[in-house]
């Protein structure tokens, strides 16, 4: 009923454009450039009024009347659901749904049967009633605006101010997601400190977070210290930013100003593809093949190298962030203006110079904020660590033993069949909302530095 | 102005037998450039004077630019272009393959036509070219030759109290006179001005020109310009490009009082360009 009544709208709404559009043509007559609006303009601003006002009202319709009906479903049957507890109510409703509409009940009883009838009963007339209240309000902005297409009349602010409106929404549809997911993360986070002390969770020492299901459960301690996580981020995020940074950067500079218009042509397009080689290929590319490549070298020099390794990690996630850093970087080089070049040049310096000590100082800010959106997206980065860097929450600093990561923890607390209520699964929260944190001071930070640094050289 | 335009005519009437006897400190032979397939230069031969302005003028597009950055061979970061001839710094070949770009450009320095200060402070500015050439050996030198770079570009007397800000932070003309004071810096025999002052207001034009005329004591100017009239306050030999020719050179009164040359002429009297 719903789709078919939003077709009806649409189809409605563009007939109404054409209609609008001609009126407004023949209200127009041979004086079309003195007219105020365009007749496309009275054609959009009609549909505007034939389509818009229905539909918001269908959306409000269709939110409020199930709960309309379930009412007047529950006061009719009243002596049957006496005394029963929420969910009962509930299922008693399900169920009556259910066949009212061709569904499978679970526990069929004549109560229930006369109930479904009744709700089919409401539902036919409720979508007859919906129906003609949708029409009804279609026609009328249809007649309005009909009403409204003269000479002078000012169609196109009307419909600049519904498109406003609408960008209006869309943007507010993004920030609002936004700010809904902080929102859970942070009153999900309030419930996790309830159970766990603050403290203990950001400067405990012990991350072993599996919570006793039953009294006599062994091995669960349910020790909630993110210290070990803490610190396995940022041993690999600064093994993989040591990777990426140098040949990030120095790719970026042999692109900009060495290479042949030819090379880099082919070279770019190379580079950006490592960027859209997914995060799980690079994942077993870590655990299949660097980590034991380091295990196998490291034993040959007669070092003990975890099979699952921070550096193995580390390094295949600073190799997929070297585009982030080539590229951004590259931009960056390039952006600075052709006449520095020149100028340092003209002073008889070469062009290792010019890139040292004039190059790289104008374009630092660019390249810093560059780094820090890497870094971001290492920090984040969940796959390659799951695959190649183990799950053992060992507080080390060493970078061939195993470690783990904040991310990897979030993903090992919510797999499986979890209570969604226990200390465990909340801990994602919290060290969602950690990460959230730290992530955006990392982008307010380089998003500052680039702000203030910008243009400096015009 | 007045006065100057005294000074420049003055200057270029007592020097005028003497200019084009003056000692030849640069000079293009045949030069030929090619940007690609597309000729930009047809068979130039230009001497440039010691202790001389010389003003390269001619319509847009006529080569003044491409000849001028031949000089310095700023031309090499153009991949596609090519330089046949020969252009000699005194008596050595400049595009003979055992000169060293980077000596080179030390010796032949340049001024853009746009001012461009590095976004370093005034002092890092000046500081650059000599940091790079080794050409000071403790902090109290590069001092000196800071100063002394400023004081020559007559920039010193408004910048002195504040070297430790950015450059760029200077007006139009006060950053040209950073971007000549630098130039200087690195004591060049030679340096190229292309068009200088175009990015400027009249007044400091007036103040470019007048320093221009003040550093042909030390220093051979080359300057290329679509102003008629700096050409003819400044410099003391003209040469007249068009269209990738060099039709005519010779002492600046002489080209703007008798042109030998019909198109010298047309371009002067501005009946095109």
């Amino acid at each position: 009923m719903f789709s078919t009544l939003l077709a009806v709208l649409v189809i409605a709404a563009i007939v109404g454009y054409f209609a609008a559009r001609n009126r407004a043509y023949a209200v127009a007559g041979d004086k079309l450039h003195g007219m105020h609006s365009l007749p496309s303009f009275h054609g959009a601003n009609m549909a505007i009024w034939v389509a818009i006002p229905a539909f918001l009202v269908m959306c409000v319709w269709a939110v409020v009347s199930p709960r309309v009906i379930d009412g007047m479903v529950l006061s009719q049957y009243s002596d049957a659901v006496a005394g029963l507890s929420t969910l009962e109510v509930n299922s008693f409703l399900r169920d009556a749904r259910a066949i009212a509409f061709g569904g499978i009940a679970s526990f069929p009883n004549p109560e229930r049967e006369a109930a479904a009838e009744t709700i089919s009963a409401l539902a036919f007339a409720n979508n007859v009633i919906m129906a003609a209240v949708i029409v009804t309000i279609a026609v009328c902005g249809g007649l309005f605006a009909w009403g409204r297409i003269t000479y002078r009349a000012r169609a196109r602010h009307h419909v600049e101010g519904a498109l406003k409106i609408l960008l209006m929404v869309c943007s507010a549809v993004a920030i609002m997601t936004t700010i809904g997911i902080v929102m859970s993360l942070i009153f999900e986070s309030i419930r996790f400190f309830g159970k766990v002390p603050f403290q203990e969770f950001l400067f405990g020492l012990h991350w072993s977070p599996q919570t006793a299901l039953r009294a006599d459960q062994v091995g669960s301690s349910g020790a909630f210290g993110a210290i070990p996580l803490f610190v396995g981020t940022l041993l690999i995020t600064v093994i993989a930013i040591s990777v990426a940074a140098p040949v990030g950067l120095l790719a970026a500079i042999y692109l900009s100003d060495y290479a042949g218009p030819k090379f880099r042509a082919v070279a770019k397009p190379v580079l950006e593809i490592l960027a859209g080689v997914p995060t799980v290929v690079y994942g077993f590319f870590a655990a299949l093949t660097v980590a034991p490549f380091f295990r196998n070298t490291g034993e040959s020099m007669g070092l003990t190298v975890s099979s699952e390794s921070a550096l193995a990690a580390g390094v295949v996630m600073g190799i997929m962030i070297i585009p982030f850093v080539s590229s951004l970087s590259d931009d960056v080089i390039n952006a600075v203006p052709q006449s520095l070049r020149d100028g340092s040049a003209g002073l008889g310096a070469t062009k290792s110079e010019t890139i040292r000590k004039v190059i790289l100082p104008a374009a630092l800010p660019g390249i810093v904020s560059a780094l820090l959106l890497a870094v971001s997206r290492a920090i984040g980065e969940t796959m390659i660590v799951v695959m190649a860097a183990g799950l053992a929450a060992n507080l080390t600093i060493n970078p061939l033993e195993a470690v783990t990561t904040v991310t990897v923890q979030i993903v090992t607390l919510l797999v499986g069949d979890q209570e969604f209520d226990s200390a465990k699964t909340l801990a994602a929260f919290a060290l969602g909302l950690v990460l959230f944190c730290v992530t955006l001071c990392l982008n307010f930070v380089a998003l500052r530095v680039v702000q203030k640094y910008r243009e400096q050289y015009d | 102005m007045s006065k100057k335009n005294e000074n420049g005519k003055s200057a270029a009437e007592s020097g005028n037998g003497a200019n084009g006897d003056r000692r030849i400190k640069m000079s293009g032979r045949k030069v030929n450039v090619f940007y690609g397939s597309k000729q930009a230069l047809f068979d130039v031969d230009l001497d440039i004077r010691e202790n001389n302005v010389t003003a390269l003028i001619g319509p847009s597009g006529c080569g003044k630019s491409t000849f001028l950055r031949c000089l310095n061979r700023m031309n090499d970061t153009i991949d596609v272009c090519k330089v046949t001839g020969e252009i000699k710094l005194d008596e050595t070949d400049i595009y003979n393959s055992d000169v060293d770009v980077v000596e080179l450009r030390a010796r032949v320095g340049m001024v853009f036509q746009k001012p461009n200060p590095f976004p370093k402070s005034i002092f890092e500015n000046i500081a650059y070219g000599p940091r790079i050439h080794g050409m000071a050996r403790n902090k109290a030198e590069l001092d000196e030759t800071v100063v002394n770079s400023l004081k020559r570009a007559g920039l010193y007397e408004e910048v002195k109290d504040r070297l430790d800000e950015p450059g760029t932070g200077l007006s139009g003309g006060q950053q040209q006179r950073l971007c000549i004071a630098r130039a200087i810096a690195v004591s060049p025999e030679v340096i190229l001005m292309d068009e200088p002052c175009s990015a400027l207001d009249p007044i400091a034009t007036a103040k470019v020109e007048e320093l221009i005329d003040e550093l042909r004591e030390n220093y051979t100017i080359v300057i290329v310009t679509h102003s008629m009239q700096q050409a003819a306050r400044v410099s003391q030999r003209t040469a007249f490009f068009h269209l990738g020719i060099l039709v005519e050179e010779g002492d600046t009164d002489q080209i703007f009082t008798n042109p030998k040359d019909e198109r010298t002429q047309d371009y002067i009297t501005g009946r095109f360009g």
